[in-house]
């Protein structure tokens, strides 16, 4: 990474765009699921089955800390840019961080 | 201070400074002596003078207030006249390239034309409305709105912001941290009378709506200033004309800033 | 002033993403346990006029918000622009509220 990038706030711009285009390509999926139960509760179950894989299960945990990561980092660029300014950008951003890790590990918890 | 620690060189350190203009170049390593508090600029200079005349670059002042000297040291854009080497040396080495983002005119200089056409852009230009006859407008240091425009005033036009910006490499017609901290200042500015031009000019397609607040520009800007806090201050002045009025696309449809014309 | 308008719409659909992710979260965090079961899932949904309208609001907004967010990327990562960057903008918002508001009537529709 080049050398002027490597500061906190950069990393957390950068995580939060990463974890918006892996949430926006998760969608068309997560609706076509959704969309089985068109053809009946079975077809649904069917797919849903798969989730019991301890595979599928880290995967959806890492869904669920993008989609946190993307919340709180997104909750923060909302502040910064309507509220008066702050300069705990960089703890703001690491609350959030830890925040969204900790509610990753929630779900993986209840998971298994 | 020791006259022997003031003078004696404690070694040399290995410098590739980038050597070339807009099309081609590429990375010369020089040896120069390393001295007691020797700036970035000292290196260069020393290089000029004593390894390669050829050498171009910029500066003027060097003491950090003209804002000339600005270059890439070790990847990071710095005001290389008050940088000290040992505060960046890593391993002994350093690599000098000209400023990011800007057209590289010959080896260390770039080309900042754009830069302060963006600023022309931005409507950075103050715009008063009284004459030298009357009375020198009193401002108190005090008020809200001054202290505002006081936080973003001492920018001393070096272009470090603009070289640590993402958002001006990826798109060219950015106006940038610089450009849009000036223009935030002037807009609470009380004795400024352009602000609908300007906020105009702030919220077109190369204004401040691009920036991701990555904060490269407050990171690194010398004079520690914060242009991401600027910037986002107008986008919320956009915001606001704009729901509270309807900010004119077209100058003369539907003026909504300040006042609305039938 | 395109871009600014883009601005405001990708504010106001994260502003009422905001919530609504919330409660997509804790559902999530709640449901889990004991594993995914389509039966469970629909009994919430099935004829319900709350998570009916929270589902088709959800899927509105965040159909608006990732074409905004893609269109971004793939202009400053990719150098798409004019037409191209616009086409697919539009495709990319059309699609996405295709697909989402029919996964919500699968769900909820009885």
């Amino acid at each position: 990474m080049k050398a002027h990038r490597k500061q906190p706030l950069y990393l957390a711009f950068l995580l939060h765009r990463v974890s918006g285009l892996a949430l926006a390509l998760f969608l068309p999926f997560h609706f076509y699921v959704l969309a089985l139960s068109l053809q009946g509760n079975q077809k649904l179950d069917s797919f849903l089955h798969w989730s019991q894989l301890p595979l599928v299960k880290f995967a959806e945990t890492g869904l669920v800390f993008l989609l946190a990561i993307h919340l709180l980092g997104g909750l923060r660029l909302l502040a910064l840019e309507n509220l008066p300014w702050s300069n705990a950008q960089k703890n703001y951003a690491a609350i959030a961080v830890a925040s969204a890790f900790f509610v990753a590990l929630g779900f993986l918890l209840r998971a298994f | 201070m020791s006259s022997s620690a003031a003078t004696s060189s404690t070694g040399s350190i290995a410098v590739s400074v980038w050597r070339g203009d807009a099309r081609h170049g590429n990375f010369q390593l020089f040896q120069v002596p390393q001295q007691p508090s020797q700036t970035i600029l000292d290196v260069v200079t020393w290089i000029q003078r004593h390894a390669d005349p050829g050498l171009s670059y910029r500066f003027a002042c060097r003491v950090g207030m003209c804002g000339s000297c600005a270059m890439m040291v070790n990847g990071i854009p710095r005001w290389t006249c008050r940088t000290h080497v040992n505060k960046v040396l890593r391993d002994n080495r350093l690599t000098i390239e000209p400023l990011r983002n800007m057209p590289i005119i010959k080896d260390l200089a770039c080309d900042m034309s754009e830069f302060f056409d963006k600023w022309k852009q931005a409507r950075g230009q103050f715009e008063g409305s009284s004459t030298r006859d009357q009375q020198v407008a009193a401002l108190s240091p005090g008020l809200p709105r001054r202290r505002i425009a006081d936080a973003a005033t001492e920018c001393i036009n070096c272009g470090i912001c603009y070289a640590a910006c993402d958002v001006v490499s990826w798109n060219r017609d950015y106006l940038g941290p610089a450009a849009l901290n000036r223009a935030w200042s002037l807009q609470n500015d009380e004795r400024d009378c352009a602000g609908e031009q300007r906020l105009r000019a702030v919220a077109g397609d190369a204004g401040c709506h691009q920036c991701h607040a990555q904060q490269g520009c407050a990171t690194y800007c010398p004079n520690e200033l914060n242009p991401t806090a600027s910037i986002a201050g107008l986008k919320r002045m956009v915001s606001q004309a704009w729901f509270n009025k309807g900010l004119a696309c077209h100058p003369g449809k539907k003026c909504g800033l300040g006042k609305r014309h039938a | 002033m395109l871009e600014m308008r883009l601005y405001l719409a990708q504010r106001i659909s994260a502003a009422i993403l905001a919530p609504l992710v919330l409660m997509h979260l804790g559902l999530m965090v709640y449901a889990i346990q004991g594993g995914l079961d389509a039966g469970e899932i629909l009994a919430r949904t099935r004829g319900s006029l709350f998570w009916g309208s929270s589902y088709a609001l959800f899927v509105i907004a965040v159909a608006v918000h990732a074409s905004i967010g893609l269109r971004k990327i793939l202009h400053e990562w990719l150098g798409w622009r004019g037409a191209l960057l616009h086409g697919f903008s539009w495709l990319c918002l059309a699609g996405l509220l295709f697909a989402g508001l029919r996964a919500v009537a699968a769900v909820v529709l009885p």
